[in-house]
């Protein structure tokens, strides 16, 4: 369904501040959370429960002084964050957080951009997305952001094909490309989870090492490579960054809960957006508790893992369903 | 190999730490206790009489290892009687910058003229601030800290920190 362009910039623009917010406080989540599994208390100084702190944190990341090393290939390093920040807030688009509503005589859809094809649109914005992170490591000159670099380049890239099979299950059994409309099947018939199972846990792991979180986060191992790609970045650059791994977090849970729970489905049926928000922040949980829970992969078994488990996992399970979905037909 | 369960029981235990009570010190609201024999700034002490108890013979800045004690030397007149030796201290300074309060100038002094009290907070905006006067290590500390009671520790606590 269409409607007027004044209506999705509006929605556009409304959604963008909310994701930013949803972003500072998915910063401030994570510090309380992995905080109180390591019986500490998080940030608890900046205002009730520290929930001013994104905001200050905020303030010295944009006051600080934008530094950038002499020896670095100048455009590329101050593009590269803002390539991976946008691309990371525009996957956002076309993940539906409602069933649409209809106000005053006009239709407004439950997603910014309706796109017959949102979800391979996700994955090549998530794959230009991925050179931010690369570019920006080669072209701080330096040995760690290189090696940082190129374990961006190739985990992400291993990880992206078990990915991107692990979801042809749910594309199949949805008979759509279009995420709205896989959402509106799951609420005819079941949520997809039940009958994509494994196809949720391996896009879930898949998911986990192509936003490189821990125990995947080879690519900013602090502990061997100081910060990876963001290691001569400071200031809102670095700020960049860091804004498009927790976005990267937000789309991918949003995405866990478009194409398994049923997106805005819940129990009860009016509360749309608020389903699908409670189901996110869920999602983000999870990603922040197996944070605090399983150490980092070493390289190789980051690697064998991808290649040798997840994948084939992913593709007899792309397989297993195809052949269902023909004989139940 | 993978050991599913036990990576399970991993998970299980995160998840049990968040409903127990952190037991993070919160330090600004929460000072702990300090030991009894904690080394912190410096104090100069006075006779009963009202007499300063040092009398200016430097021992402290030559047993200084961080050599952050500055001590310059005047005779007691009659008229202006300082300290009851012949000599008093007319310039004690104190380096805190530089101070690394290993106490061994309390152990030089053969007077007991200076311990080493239990105030850590000594942050300060300028190193000149860091400077502690003589007037400044005569004064009792403006911010008080907690000590833990002796008889909870067995080590005994030196006679110059007692006495003085």
């Amino acid at each position: 369904m269409t409607e007027p362009w004044w209506i999705s910039v509006f929605k556009a623009l409304v959604l963008i501040n909310v994701l930013l917010l949803a972003m500072a406080y998915t910063t401030w989540l994570e510090r309380k959370l992995l905080a109180r599994m390591q019986n500490r208390y998080g940030p608890n100084r900046a205002g009730p429960f520290g929930l001013l702190q994104p905001i200050a944190d905020l303030v010295k990341m944009v006051r600080k002084e934008s530094f950038f090393p002499v020896a670095s290939t100048h455009a590329p390093y101050i593009a590269a964050p803002a390539l991976a920040a946008a691309t990371a807030l525009a996957a956002f688009s076309v993940i539906p957080f409602g069933g649409g509503w209809t106000v005053a005589d006009r239709h407004i859809n439950g997603v910014i951009a309706d796109v017959p094809i949102g979800l391979i649109l996700i994955f090549a914005l998530g794959g230009i997305g991925i050179y931010g992170f690369i570019v920006g490591g080669w072209a701080s000159e330096s040995k760690y952001s290189l090696l940082g670099s190129m374990r961006t380049c190739a985990q992400l890239v291993s990880y992206e094909v078990s990915l991107a099979l692990s979801v042809l299950g749910v594309v199949m059994m949805g008979q759509s490309l279009n995420l709205s409309e896989i959402v509106a099947k799951q609420g005819e018939t079941l949520w997809f989870v039940i009958p994509q199972f494994v196809g949720f846990v391996t896009f879930f792991i898949a998911g986990i090492a192509e936003t490189s979180r821990p125990p995947f986060d080879l690519p900013e191992a602090d502990t061997e490579l100081v910060a990876g790609y963001s290691t001569e970045y400071s200031g809102m650059r670095w700020g960049l960054f860091q804004m498009a791994e927790y976005v990267n977090v937000i789309v991918l849970s949003g995405l866990l809960v478009t194409l398994f729970f049923g997106g805005w489905h819940g129990p009860w049926e009016p509360l749309g957006p608020l389903w699908f928000f409670i189901k996110l922040v869920l999602f983000v949980s999870a990603f922040i508790w197996i944070r605090a829970s399983l150490p980092r992969l070493r390289y190789d078994q980051l690697m064998r893992f991808g290649w040798k488990v997840l994948l084939p996992i992913a593709t007899l399970n792309a397989l297993v369903t195809a052949l269902l979905v023909v004989w139940i037909d | 190999m993978p050991q599913p369960v036990d990576t399970l029981k991993g998970f299980a235990l995160t998840f049990r730490q968040m409903f127990k009570k952190p037991i993070t010190q919160q330090y600004p609201e929460y000072k702990r206790p300090v030991y009894p024999r904690f080394r912190g700034r410096h104090r100069l002490h006075r006779h009963e009489n009202g007499l300063e108890k040092c009398i200016g013979c430097s021992l402290c800045a030559a047993a200084c290892p961080a050599d952050c004690i500055r001590v310059v030397p005047a005779e007691n007149t009659p008229t202006n009687r300082v300290s009851p030796g012949e000599r008093y201290a007319r310039i004690y300074e104190i380096n805190l910058s530089r101070c690394i309060f290993c106490g061994y100038c309390e152990l030089a002094c053969p007077f007991d003229a200076i311990t080493l009290g239990n105030e850590f907070e000594l942050s300060e905006y300028s190193r000149d601030d860091l400077i502690y006067t003589k007037d400044m290590l005569l004064q009792p500390p403006v911010k008080r800290v907690p000590v833990a009671s002796p008889q909870l520790y067995d080590t005994p606590i030196p006679y110059y920190r007692e006495h003085s």
